[in-house]
């Protein structure tokens, strides 16, 4: 931060108070993960924070991480994308099929993100240019999106053991041999979620669209071009459903139009709303984002490690999720007192 | 005559912000009372303490016809006999007006509702009111003023002999206001004792019998219907003589030669009948008309906001067409809402970021990349030539007063270098303090050739900032006083147009 010559004191200071403020609200969360992280890791004797349980953690956290960012970007707007666990498995189904074509396999990649970018400009088209609900829009293309990603293969799964790229999916970068190891699919969720925060915090767009999603009229009259922030925000929830569908091939070798991706909406809606972005819109982070997705994953691999039924599994997660929140509206509604 | 209410040694403190000093005051019944005092003088914290919503700090006395009370919310409020009337009205759109009144303690008989009952009890109560609207009506369905007739008669139906109304005529035109007074002035005579608050001054000499007057937390006195001068008013609540209000340099009619915008024939099919007009550079132009004359919407159509039927506009002799508002603001022509919480400001976002809305694009690094000290720049820049009254430039434009939201507002337009600037009640719900100072930027603005168009719903506002004035009735100009017309700038004059009496009745 260059904050080079600021006036006085006063001000200054005030200025760093509010800031610290704000990291704490983006924060909110973390403490809640690290509490998670470290009670598992104590309920589990010690089996949690081992180089190899963190790697896999950070493995299973990356396809939600990479579909939550996208997510907050609509959820910014006050909208919402029903249809990213559909659209994945399209965008997956549409990589397969150009993997399996000679000559052309190595395109694939691009086929899988263009697909999730089509669906997802066609949500935005609908949303944008019809004043249709974002809800309305995208439980439709949950649906019907799901259907394609089926027909596309006959209903069946297609596999491609020699897919290009399957580095992706299948290893990892050594930090520390034989202990840690970064595994690349991570390291591409991190990447999406660097790139979110410089278009949100950096960018003219990234303004704009807390704009709209703060107040969509005044918005409109500073002469911001609100169709074009609707469909831009769902173009890049469809273009990272498309990306997580990349990584799910390459982890897979095989797409199925009828089960990949099946409720992963609700886990990236989840990890969203976890890291602290309002349903309201305008207001939200996307490192909050990360980290909901984070304790989301831990409490999937901590409750398989200590051996808590697949059942339980579920209840205890969304238990926490709506406990996790409620904690911080709590926190927030002190901290707003004067 | 003993007081229905007497306040004494309030003080309340926040954190270590000191909202009220040792406040005072005295209520008669059968007085209308008002209070007045700039934003964050503590009116509302004030009646927030009578209503139970806030505890006084130690030491406060409160008494009811004498008796010391303790309020602790709305239900000993309400038992005390206070009722309170808030800017936003707090009915439930979808219940009926009978339900509404009894709502919290709805008459039942084990849970279902005796409706004919409570009916029958409110109806009396409307009737005193003169309301032409029944207890079985949906609220939702009611216009604003009649909505306001239900907040009384919940308020007289509980027998409450303290009302207090927070700026009961925002949203209300000139006759619904003309209404509400002469209901006021009936409650009065009944006996009730009220108290006003209101930032129009012409409201407060209208129906005041007292005013009491608060500055920075602390009592400043209470002056009689005689003593209660504009001078005096203003002086008790800014603690220093203003001048004057307005700031008007005078310029020369031969000065206005170059027409930046003209208007021809101007419609939207509804609201827009019509309308002709030239604005001209360095010159204010104000519009005036009744609530609901189609002023704001000839703005929008100008400003690309509302779609056009039919008409055409040239600026400075180019054909000027705007699609939308940015079409306008491409050009350089600005319009400042008349409702800048609702679609104005983005309140959540930092005093820097709403000033820097419209200059984003242009201002970006390889257009998208934002020019952050650029922004800071800018920022810093327009807090202090406007005198913005705001601890930093990231500090959130939602927490500022009404007159330091406006300034910020005007900031944004600032940026674009306006040619015309549409300025839509620039002062709504601004203090004085900051309205002179709002007005002093429009004529500096004026003197550097801006041309400006001020709509504004307050006469003496249009009199004292505008060189003539443009007067719409029913979507039509329907006339133009002052400036080089022949027919002098009126109060009597401009209403004459704006009810639709027309030239007939023009004095000149």
């Amino acid at each position: 931060m260059s904050n080079s010559q600021t006036a006085s004191a006063g001000p200054g200071a005030a200025e760093r108070q509010q800031r610290l403020k704000a990291m704490m609200a983006t924060l909110g969360m973390l403490p809640v993960l690290i509490l998670v992280a470290i009670g598992f890791h104590l309920l589990s004797d010690g089996r949690f924070f081992t180089g190899q349980n963190v790697s896999v953690v950070l493995q299973q956290a990356s396809v939600n991480t990479v579909l939550a960012a996208g997510m907050t970007f609509v959820i910014l707007t006050a909208g919402i994308d029903l249809s990213v666990g559909s659209v994945l498995a399209a965008a997956a189904m549409a990589g397969l099929i150009v993997s399996n074509m000679p000559g052309v396999e190595y395109l694939w990649v691009f086929a899988a993100l263009a697909t999730g970018l089509a669906f997802g400009m066609l949500n935005g088209f609908l949303i944008s240019a019809l004043k249709l609900p974002p809800f309305i829009v995208t439980l439709g293309s949950l649906t019907a999106v799901r259907g394609i990603a089926r027909l596309m293969g006959n209903d069946t799964t297609i596999f491609n053991p020699e897919i290009p790229f399957s580095f992706i999916g299948n290893s990892s970068i050594p930090i520390i041999p034989e202990i840690f190891a970064l595994p690349w699919l991570a390291v591409i969720a991190f990447l999406v979620i660097l790139a979110s925060w410089f278009v949100l915090k950096r960018t003219v767009l990234g303004t704009h669209i807390y704009s709209v999603g703060g107040n969509e009229a005044a918005a409109r009259l500073s002469g911001i071009k609100v169709p074009r922030i609707y469909l831009i925000v769902y173009g890049i929830s469809g273009l990272l459903a498309g990306l997580g569908g990349v990584m799910v091939s390459t982890r897979l070798f095989a797409a199925n139009g009828l089960q990949l991706g099946q409720a992963y909406e609700l886990d990236a809606i989840a990890a969203v709303i976890l890291g602290g972005t309002s349903f309201v819109g305008g207001i939200g982070t996307i490192w909050g984002t990360l980290i909901g997705a984070l304790i989301i994953a831990v409490l999937s691999n901590g409750l398989v490690l200590i051996g808590v039924s697949d059942i339980w599994q579920y209840v205890i997660k969304g238990l926490v999720i709506i406990g996790a929140v409620a904690l911080d509206r709590l926190r927030q509604r002190e901290s707003a007192r004067t | 005559m003993q007081p229905v209410l007497e306040m004494r040694g309030v003080s309340k403190t926040f954190g270590s912000v000191k909202a009220l000093t040792n406040v005072q005051l005295q209520l008669f019944p059968g007085e209308v009372h008002a209070l007045m005092g700039e934003n964050g003088a503590g009116k509302s914290t004030l009646m927030k303490i009578l209503s139970g919503a806030y505890r006084p700090d130690a030491g406060a006395e409160i008494l009811i016809d004498g008796t010391p009370v303790n309020i602790t919310g709305p239900i000993s409020a309400r038992a005390a006999g206070i009722s309170i009337i808030y800017q936003e009205l707090a009915l439930s759109p979808n219940l009926t007006v009978a339900e509404n009144i009894y709502l919290g303690r709805e008459l039942s008989h084990g849970g279902v509702l005796r409706k004919a009952e409570m009916e029958a009890s409110v109806a009396p109560v409307l009737k005193r009111l003169g309301a032409g609207f029944g207890p079985g009506n949906t609220v939702r369905y009611l216009n604003v003023a009649n909505q306001q007739l239900v907040e009384i008669a919940r308020a007289l139906h509980a027998d409450s002999r303290i009302l207090i109304m927070d700026e009961p005529t925002t949203a209300l035109s000139e006759r619904e206001t003309a209404g509400l007074f002469s209901m006021i002035r009936q409650l009065r005579d009944e006996g009730l004792a009220i108290v006003y608050i209101s930032h129009r001054m012409n409201e407060v000499y209208e129906l005041a019998d007292r005013v009491s007057i608060l500055r920075d937390g602390s009592y400043t006195g209470t002056l009689s219907k005689d003593e209660a001068s504009p001078e005096a008013i203003v002086r008790h609540m800014v603690g220093r003589e203003l001048s004057s209000l307005y700031t008007k340099t005078a310029g020369s009619k031969a000065a206005y030669t170059e027409t930046v915008l003209r208007v021809s024939e101007l419609s939207d099919g509804s609201r827009v009948h019509g309308c002709s007009f030239e604005l001209r550079a360095g010159e204010v132009v104000g519009m005036a008309g009744l609530v609901g004359s189609g002023r704001s919407e000839l703005a929008q159509a100008i400003f690309g906001a509302r779609p056009r039927k039919g008409g055409a506009m040239w600026l400075d002799g180019e054909v000027f067409a705007p699609n939308t508002p940015q079409d306008a603001i491409a050009a350089r022509v600005a319009y400042l809402t008349e409702d800048r919480r609702g679609n104005g400001l983005f309140l959540d976002m930092s005093c820097e970021e709403n000033i820097n809305t419209g200059v984003l694009r242009s201002d970006a690094r390889w257009g998208m990349v934002l020019n952050r000290s650029r922004a800071r720049a800018r920022a810093d820049e327009s807090i202090r030539n406007l005198s913005v009254r705001v601890p930093h430039a990231g500090f959130p434009v939602g927490g500022l007063s009404g007159g330091n939201q406006q300034k910020v507002l005007l900031s944004r337009w600032l940026q674009i270098r306006p040619r015309v600037l549409i300025l839509d009640e620039p002062t709504r719900g601004v203090d004085i303090g900051a309205k002179s100072e709002i007005y002093r930027i429009i004529d500096a603005l004026a003197r550097e050739g801006v041309a400006i168009l001020v709509i504004s719903s307050e006469l003496p506002e249009v009199l004292g900032v505008a060189d003539r004035i443009l007067v719409m009735h029913e979507g039509r100009i329907s006339g133009e006083v002052g400036g080089d017309t022949g027919i002098p700038a009126t109060q009597e004059n401009i209403m004459a147009f704006a009810s639709g009496i027309g030239r007939s009745a023009v004095a000149a």
